[in-house]
């Protein structure tokens, strides 16, 4: 922190630190649990006609067959595709007259969904819902017509350097572990998936025992209940079991560029991060807001885009799945200052380890992550996801009250701590896509093929 | 459900994220929206500044969002890219607030901020816990008037700039080419030049063209204020009066800019590149806007837009990827939003091994029956029906209206036109959608696209 800064500095955190910061909950969650045994966590909210649902079936693209990756994600664009007496265009067209949005969404460890509905096409929204879980059609004409969809999505991605550089990310930290492999699938995979393939998906994965439900709106405990039942009840008690090892980090500290005649050079860096249930999941998330998380205000931005304007944007995140925790982040650079760019970077994330942060530092961190989080409950979409993660993390319903003490209570000392623990420049595993010159330190090049 | 490309949602309009957000407000509440919706309160101070309040109190929060009626179209010719850069800048400090301060204190107090630049205007948000909304307005009042800017912190930013057209053009052949379809389909008007800027004339900016950008349009008197949150216009307006009052009005002159002929020849532009796996189809037609051309044809246009390409049902989707199986997306965009001649755009996605000149053929045909027979009655109410239950789903957000009331009103229109927009769309016949498609869809009014993978060397 530079001197001139401090008059002002001193006044705005007195007016943060002194003054009740914004109110740290902004919604009440309740537990609702239907006739039927069927629990969901509620966000009542009657000032606009909409209801939003979040659910999540644990389990997700890391459980996709060697040989058949894509299989949650080609599920994920069919179910929507006919069911029960709907065929196809018919279900598409009752979603779209009743201005109801449904859609799925294949991740890493989780199969998710949202539904959203005006208030007064409510039983039929939640109808639908019910229909694409319970009975898609898997029609051969839309199983191809997806097929083709994804196909070309796939090739689109692959002229795309962001999506290059994060798939060879993963390829290189998990060569050996589900996580390595593209949940988009590859041309071959997805030319390999059939009927049968998507129709044992929806036996083994959607069922009641690794189902999660958010709702949030204009909804009321009561009316909720008996439409958890009608929607979900029928699935199956249980899930088939699955088993995925942990994920083990593999050629840490490795820098592997794959070449692409581009004027641009984009980055993927990441490390072994820290489990969400980890005590210090807190100190680290203040740690990362420091060093990469703070959009206009961390130490990576400073260091790469104010000082330097090596780049429109850099930042990093925790990203804790179930069987890895990572911290990532990203950047792009023109060719001729990547490996500046890499030095900058490797610089700062082993600083931050050996020095720790400052007070002041920590404070207007502690300051910003406490006092925006009320921002994130303004849409239905924002407050669901929130709640969502509350159930996934088992959070506690009463996270809301907490969260805000749990950041609070970060010292120095735990940041420093956790930060030596976490941040080793030399195990950072990075990738370049593009055609960087010079090369970063320690390069290892692959041809663009 | 429909996968639509990432680039091709917005064909030409994805050159930056102005552009993009603009995309977004424009496609969860088309156009604009009306009274019933956000209800929204306006007053203008002495000094010419603009002020539209909503009040909105689902969360205890307020964004400020700040519109000047300046854009990259504003440019003088050779410093494209000036307005952008300019938008960068303004973070850059004053004397009461140095360089850095201003995201440091919004971040401090729990703030969400950001910035973005279209052709027609350049905007700023924070938002906030309500009890912060006088720190944010005292910031951004600031700045208004007494931004200061020395090479030392305008230099980097420039390479910043440059960095972010690499992210978003230079390294995407199908934004290059769109980039190139732009500066065709306008033969003179500046919405043909990219808001980002072109590389040769971003890399001559200069500080002093900053300098002088800001003092010539950055005032009260050419500014559209809009609050939205959990505040009332009387608690809005002491506050407004208090930061912003003080600052004089300059005077600004009403923006002039060169228009277009009548356009007379269908154009084409095709690019080919070693990254493209994919090819890619899309034509634009120059198209009225509320404020340009036959301006009474923009509600037609939005509910022709969701007819031929809004969603899986809609004509192209149904015909191209269901009936006949050519194409792996199509779809449209039309935003009226601009203050000149807009564009209606269609794009497609072959499918594998399908020719690009068939999936244009089919377009054509379709083109071709809409305009022979007319579109579908039934298509057209259900499309308007649909329009106006984007409504509801615009109220939703912390930032709620204050996008699309920014927009019309910095672009000229006046509150109680946003507001009619519900009624305007239910009313839209049938035969308006007809006569808007036999106007806007003639092939001298249109540029076609086309992405293709590199040929191998043989």
């Amino acid at each position: 922190m530079t001197t001139r800064f401090a008059a002002a500095l001193t006044v705005a955190l007195a007016l943060v630190l002194g003054i009740a910061a914004a109110p740290a909950r902004a919604a009440e969650v309740h537990e609702v649990v239907s006739p039927g045994g069927i629990t969901a966590w509620l966000v009542e909210d009657h000032s606009i006609p909409l209801i939003a649902v979040d659910f999540v079936f644990r389990g997700g693209a890391a459980l996709d067959p060697a040989g058949k990756e894509g299989l949650a994600e080609f599920t994920s664009v069919l179910l929507d595709e006919g069911a029960g007496d709907y065929d196809s265009q018919a279900f598409q067209r009752t979603l779209e007259d009743n201005s109801i949005q449904l859609g799925f969404n294949a991740g890493q460890d989780n199969f998710s969904g949202r539904l959203k509905t005006l208030t007064k096409n409510r039983d039929l929204a939640f109808d639908l819902l019910r229909l694409s879980l319970t009975e898609a059609h898997f029609g051969a004409d839309s199983v191809e017509r997806m097929r083709a969809a994804l196909l070309s999505s796939l090739s689109r991605s692959m002229e795309n350097p962001d999506r290059i550089a994060a798939q060879a990310w993963w390829a290189a930290a998990f060569p050996n572990h589900p996580y390595g492999r593209p949940v988009s699938g590859t041309p071959e995979s997805l030319a390999a998936l059939d009927v049968a393939d998507l129709r044992g998906f929806v036996d083994r994965r959607f069922a009641r025992d690794n189902l999660v439900v958010s709702v949030v709106g204009d909804i009321t405990p009561e009316a909720l209940g008996p439409l958890l039942d009608s929607t979900v009840g029928t699935l199956p008690a249980q899930a088939s079991s699955w088993d995925v090892p942990p994920a083990v980090l593999e050629n840490p500290g490795s820098v592997t560029v794959v070449e692409r005649a581009i004027p641009q050079s984009v980055v993927v860096f990441g490390d072994l991060g820290i489990a969400r249930d980890d005590p210090d999941f807190y100190v680290a998330h203040v740690m990362n807001h420091i060093l990469g998380g703070g959009s206009f205000n961390s130490r990576l931005y400073e260091e790469v885009r104010e000082k330097r304007g090596l780049a429109y944007g850099i930042y990093s995140y925790l990203y804790p799945l179930d069987h890895a925790s990572l911290i990532m982040g990203s950047v792009a650079t023109q060719s001729a200052r990547l490996a500046e760019t890499v030095a900058v970077l490797r610089e700062q994330w082993g600083r931050l380890a050996e020095e720790g942060v400052g007070e002041t530092e920590l404070d207007e961190a502690k300051a910003f992550i406490t006092g925006s989080f009320a921002l994130r409950f303004g849409s239905t979409d924002g407050v669901a996801g929130i709640v969502t993660a509350m159930q996934l993390q088992d959070l506690g319903i009463d996270y809301l009250d907490r969260r805000n003490a749990l950041i609070d209570a970060v010292t120095v000392e735990d940041v420093r701590r956790v930060a030596r623990r976490l941040l080793d420049p030399g195990t950072l595993t990075i990738t370049v896509v593009g055609a960087p010159d010079p090369l970063p330190d320690g390069a290892i090049v692959k041809n663009a093929e | 459900m429909t996968i639509r490309p990432l680039a091709a949602v917005a064909p030409f309009a994805a050159r930056s994220l102005a552009a993009l957000l603009l995309l977004v407000a424009a496609l969860t509440a088309p156009g604009s929206a009306g009274a019933t919706i956000w209800n929204p309160k306006t007053f203008t101070l002495d000094n010419g500044l603009q002020v539209v309040v909503v009040e909105n109190d689902r969360v205890p929060a307020v964004t400020q969002m700040i519109f000047y009626k300046v854009g990259a179209a504003d440019e003088e010719p050779g410093k494209s890219g000036l307005a952008h850069y300019l938008e960068h800048l303004m973070f850059k400090g004053t004397e009461r607030h140095p360089n850095g301060e201003f995201s440091r204190l919004v971040a401090l107090n729990g703030g969400q901020e950001n910035a973005f630049t279209s052709q027609d205007y350049t905007g700023y948000f924070q938002s906030v816990a309500r009890d912060r909304l006088e720190l944010i307005m005292e910031l951004e009042a600031d700045r208004m008037a007494n931004l200061i800017l020395t090479d030392a912190v305008a230099r980097p930013e420039l390479d910043v700039v440059i960095e972010e057209r690499r992210s978003r053009i230079d390294n995407e052949p199908g934004a290059q080419l769109d980039e190139r379809a732009g500066a065709v389909l306008y033969l003179h008007h500046p919405y043909g030049i990219p808001i980002i800027g072109w590389k040769h004339e971003m890399e001559g900016l200069t500080t002093e063209d900053a300098r002088a950008f800001y003092a010539r349009h950055y005032a009260p008197d050419n500014a559209v204020l809009v609050i939205t949150g959990d505040v009332t216009v009387d608690e809005v307006r002491p506050l407004v009066e208090k930061y912003y009052g003080p600052i004089p009005a300059r005077g600004i002159a009403p923006r002039t800019r060169v228009q277009e002929p009548p356009p007379l020849t269908a154009r084409r532009v095709e690019m080919a590149s070693p990254l493209v796996r994919q090819p890619e189809w899309n034509r634009s037609y120059l198209a009225p806007s509320y404020l340009a051309g036959e301006a009474d044809q923009a509600y037609a246009l939005q509910v022709l837009s969701e007819v031929l390409g809004g969603g899986a049902t809609s004509r192209l989707y149904r015909r191209l990827v269901v009936e006949r199986k050519l194409a792996s997306s199509a779809g449209t965009y039309y935003s009226p939003d601009t203050i000149d001649l807009s564009r209606f755009a269609i794009y497609v996605s072959p499918r594998d091994g399908v020719p690009v000149e068939d999936v244009e053929k089919a377009v054509d045909e379709e083109i071709a029956a809409v305009l022979a027979e007319g579109v579908d009655p039934e298509a057209v109410a259900r499309a308007t029906a649909r329009l106006e239950s984007a409504a509801v789903y615009a109220r939703d957000g912390l930032q709620a209206g204050a996008r699309s009331l920014g927009v019309a009103v910095a672009a000229g229109r006046s509150i109680a036109d946003v507001e009619a927009w519900p009624e305007r769309i239910a009313t839209v016949t049938a035969e308006e959608v007809d006569a808007a498609a036999r106007l806007v869809l003639r092939p001298e009014r249109s540029v076609t696209a086309i992405l293709l993978p590199e040929k191998p060397a043989i």
